[in-house]
């Protein structure tokens, strides 16, 4: 693939993404897009949040404007900040700010990472205003019809100091994600690697044994991603149990104990 | 470099005399130390060094390891010998001298010896990932632990200190991966699911029958031990080739009807009448025991309390349902109900809890109840879905009890639901393993105006106090000059600008930001409550509470305070003053006020708790923060020489090594003797003068956080 650089807001997905729907999530999100209601999901790591974005921008022919929210992140990465060039300062327009004006869809990852602050330039966006203050040039930017905002949080950190406040919370249609069941999670690892069924499936009882361990050891279990980066490893001809162990063990912990039950567990199943 | 050369039979024996103090104890060492004399210095100092070790638990014990460890060394590898020689000690704390000689004495059944050095493995080393390895499994989480024999009671898997079976020490640990399967595959697969005792007893030879049982299950379960993990069967079967383990032939048709995938527990019940008359197959290597009685004992005790626990937890999940669903009428009662989902494993169908129909997600607590009484029946019974009524919220039906801790030290079963802790033993150099039991308690709160009396007392001291704590909790502030920021510094800007017109080179550090450091403390006093501070040094550590509390209020850190005491090993206790979670309310301001001295200063255990209790708040820095008039101290015990000090410095680095800062403040003016040997040379404070306390302890703890 050649690489060509766009502007966040012209980066249209033109191929279809794969994609298997658990639920009804497909319906609810183009009907939340419809009347203009913002969309949080939850779920673990790994589970196929990006993916459904990615699917539904594709879906609804917008532009799909990601940030991977981190504890740095503040509301004037989102909104835009004044720069100085040439003895002048100038205005430059954040990420939020441009899915704004433009009307894409505008995805913030793992929201619960960022700044407080943050979050007082999402709450107008979010609720019937549709407006995103611009503080700092002292003006209100309306959204377009088009733009969407969706935001995804990961329930599983029981930390007081990582969870979403209500008055945040209770703005968005909220959509679950989970690993999916096992038949669908093994079509969806032999589908994204070419693996046969059978590895595929043996995969899948590996992941369920990992999330097994969640709260005894692990902070999470193997999630969808990670087995698909395992099938792949297999596919290129990759011992199973030595690609279990570097794109699942050593990917969820570093603890040599349980790296080693792990591994135990890898090598019993293949 | 050590001097090679062997100690002589004089001078071992010299060693031996002193260790075995054979002036009281008549004990012979002549010829262990002439044995001993043979072997090379470097085995010499192996021997010499857990001989000395064992001496200091108890002399007989090490006079009997002296007797048979250098026949041993030439056999056993030497983590066996040590593995042997901790097990030993392990069953003296536990039982007494009696046990722990009969293990000493009884090394073939701890290892088989072969002629050719063994490699086996320790329970203790690969106890860790066992048990993960079998929580990775499905099912009910088993808990390991050590004994004689190789069984289950369904909820605890046990396994022998060693097991050296084998030759190499890798086959040694497939072979205990495969005895942990092998009984995780007997809770799995309801082998416990049919009445065994009530079965056996249908026959005349009841031993005999269980024998013949176990083999038929254990032909069960290998073919669905082959069906779920290919990977371990294939080491399986080779291990019993190795072995040269075979079935039978008379046993083969049972195998074969056995293997079918849906063959249950019932085909085995049904077999044994045919099988009863076979003759009796040898044992197979990782099949270990079947203990009815034991498990039938836990089952009873683990029904009766799920099912009512379950349906409790149903009615607690109801309510919280029918607190989100607001819209929906109160009066008519949910009705929860199972389906089967799609994916059905073998031998287990997998459920999905209903709620009026409607699928709900249950919490981790439930899932684990429904897959352990599936386990326990194979099915869950409707009635089991029915949400507990109002009347039968008793807890006592459900909850393992948890009795008043004053009642239950009068009682003979002083132990039930008591934490134990390990306590390091540095003459054995290892641990002693659950050595001191341990309770929380509450402090008995009087109300007698103790905090407005220290405020009065000490007014200017706790104005200061204030204000230095308030000007330690504003630190926000605004980075001027930086090269990334949210906001242009215009200062900087100008100055570039100048700076660019006058020639000289502009500046990239035009910009601002907001630098926001959240104080991310979490800190835990430990006040000692022994006998010795009784008067003043108490009545100083109350009014330096109260201050700190005041001034940690103002900061708004987070804190807890807990006192320590103890008797002996056996009556541990901390004394809850104020938890993490616990606003500073007059209750515990009365708590505070009621502190009293208690006993002595056992250090170790509380160290160790209270790590725990630190390690489950979240906060960037923890600090444990000792409040002490004297080094460790227990009643007619060794806890008040070295034992003590180094219990207490093992606690200690523990909990540096869980990244816990510990911290000192000592009213013992001798505490620079070993105080350094157990905080390390900065971590602590001496207090000269008991009366300077209340002005220092916050001070102390300013220093410590900024």
């Amino acid at each position: 693939m050649e690489p060509h650089s766009v502007t966040t807001e012209e980066h249209f997905i033109l191929d279809q993404p794969y994609y298997e729907p658990v639920g009804k999530e497909i319906e609810i999100f183009e009907a939340a897009y419809h009347n203009k209601l913002p969309v949080l999901l939850k779920g673990p790591t790994g589970c196929g949040k990006t993916r459904f974005m990615e699917y539904m921008a594709w879906r609804l022919k917008r532009p799909l404007i990601t940030v991977s929210c981190h504890d740095d992140l503040t509301a004037s990465d989102l909104v835009g900040r004044f720069l100085v060039k040439g003895g002048e300062t100038i205005w430059v327009d954040g990420p939020l700010a441009r899915a704004v004006r433009a009307g894409g869809i505008c995805y913030l990852d793992e929201i619960v990472e960022a700044r407080k602050d943050t979050m007082v330039v999402i709450h107008p966006l979010a609720d019937d205003r549709r407006a995103l203050p611009m503080e700092k040039l002292g003006t209100l930017l309306e959204a377009n019809d088009e733009f969407c905002l969706a935001i995804s949080y990961n329930p599983g950190y029981q930390s007081v100091l990582k969870d979403l406040k209500q008055s945040t919370r209770q703005r968005f249609v909220a959509l679950e994600f989970d690993y999916p069941a096992a038949d669908l999670e093994r079509k969806i690892v032999a589908k994204e690697s070419g693996v046969a069924p059978e590895v595929a499936e043996k995969l899948v009882k590996f992941a369920k044994m990992t999330r097994n361990l969640k709260g005894s050891g692990l902070e999470e279990g193997a999630s969808t991603r990670l087995l698909v980066h395992a099938a792949k490893l297999i596919a290129s001809r990759i011992e199973p149990v030595v690609a279990c162990q570097s794109a699942i063990a050593q990917a969820i912990t570093d603890d040599a104990e349980m790296l080693a039950a792990v591994h135990e567990l890898s090598s019993s199943l293949f | 470099m050590t001097d090679p050369t062997p100690l002589t039979a004089a001078h071992i024996e010299k060693l031996l005399e002193a260790w075995f103090e054979v002036e009281f104890t008549f004990l012979h060492v002549d010829e262990i130390a002439a044995s001993v004399a043979t072997l090379s210095r470097d085995e010499q100092n192996f021997l010499l060094d857990w001989i000395q070790r064992v001496a200091t638990t108890h002399i007989q014990i090490a006079y009997q390891f002296a007797l048979r460890a250098p026949n041993l060394l030439a056999h056993m590898e030497r983590r066996v010998i040590e593995a042997w020689a901790l097990y030993a000690m392990d069953a003296y704390d536990r039982a007494g001298i009696s046990p722990a000689v009969r293990v000493i004495k009884d090394v073939e059944h701890f290892s088989r010896l072969s002629h050719e050095r063994t490699a086996g493995v320790v329970f203790e080393d690969v106890s860790g990932v066992m048990l993960n390895f079998v929580h990775g499994l499905s099912g009910r989480r088993l808990k390991l632990e050590q004994d004689e024999a190789i069984f289950t009671d369904s909820e605890t898997l046990f396994l022998p200190a060693v097991i050296a079976r084998m030759q190499k020490a890798e086959d040694n640990f497939i072979l205990c991966k495969a005895m942990v399967t092998m009984m995780w595959a007997q809770t799995r697969f309801g082998s416990f699911r049919a009445h065994l005792s009530e079965l056996f007893s249908g026959y005349e030879d009841t031993e005999r029958a269980l024998k013949h049982f176990h083999t038929l299950e254990t032909l069960r379960l290998e073919a669905c031990i082959a069906r779920e993990l290919p990977g371990l069967y294939r080491e399986m079967q080779r291990l019993r080739a190795e072995l040269q383990e075979c079935l039978p032939d008379t046993w083969l048709p049972f195998a074969r009807e056995l293997g079918r995938p849906d063959a249950t527990v019932d085909d085995s019940v049904r077999l044994l009448a045919e099988a009863y008359a076979a003759p009796t197959p040898p044992d197979i290597c990782y099949q270990g025991e079947l203990r009815p009685e034991v498990v039938e004992a836990r089952m009873a005790a683990r029904m009766n309390r799920e099912k009512i626990l379950l349906r409790v937890k149903l009615a607690q999940l109801e309510q919280e349902i029918k607190k989100h669903r607001l819209q929906e009428s109160h009066d008519k009662p949910a009705q929860f109900g199972l389906t089967e989902k799609s994916e059905a494993e073998s031998g287990l169908t997998a459920l999905e809890l209903t709620l009026d129909g409607a699928p709900i997600a249950p919490p981790e607590d439930v899932r684990q109840l429904l897959s352990s009484i599936q386990l326990d029946l194979g099915e869950i019974p409707p009635e089991y879905l029915v949400a507990a009524g109002p009347g039968e919220y008793d807890p006592r039906l459900y909850e393992e009890k948890t009795a008043d801790p004053d009642d239950v030290w009068q009682g003979t079963y002083h132990e039930e639901g008591a934490f134990l802790y390990p306590e390091w033993d540095y003459g054995r150099q290892h641990y002693r393993k659950n050595w001191c039991v341990m309770r929380e308690k509450d402090v008995l709160p009087v109300h007698d105006g103790f905090r407005e009396t220290t405020l009065g007392k000490y007014g200017g001291l706790v104005k200061h106090l204030r204000k230095t704590f308030e000007a330690m909790r504003d630190e926000n502030r605004l980075l001027k000059r930086q090269v990334y920021g949210d906001n242009v510094d215009i200062d900087a800007l100008v100055e570039a600008l100048a700076d660019a017109r006058d020639g000289s080179e502009m500046s990239d550090r035009l910009f601002m930001r907001m630098h926001r450091t959240e104080r991310n403390i979490a800190v835990m006093f430990m006040v000692d409550m022994s006998g010795s501070t009784r008067g003043w040094i108490n009545d100083a550590e109350r009014e330096s509470l109260i201050l700190l509390s005041e001034a940690l209020e103002t900061l708004g850190d987070r804190y807890a305070i807990y006192g320590f005491s103890g008797t002996t090993r056996k009556r541990c206790e901390l004394f809850r003053i104020k938890r993490f979670d616990e606003p500073y309310n007059e209750e515990v301001k009365a708590r505070i006020s009621g502190i009293r001295p208690q006993e002595y200063t056992r250090m170790g255990f509380a160290i160790r708790h209270l790590t725990s209790v630190l390690n489950d708040v979240e906060a960037r820095t923890k600090l444990l923060i000792t409040l002490s008039d004297g080094k460790p101290d227990d009643y007619h015990d060794n806890y008040r020489t070295q034992y003590g000090i180094e219990d207490t410095r093992k606690a200690l680095q523990e909990a540096q090594r869980s990244g816990i800062h510990p911290f000192c403040i000592t009213l013992d003016e001798k505490a620079r003797d070993y105080l350094p040997h157990l905080y390390g040379a900065v971590n602590y404070t001496v207090i000269d003068e008991v009366s300077k306390l209340p002005f220092k302890v916050a001070d102390i703890y300013r220093r410590l956080t900024t």
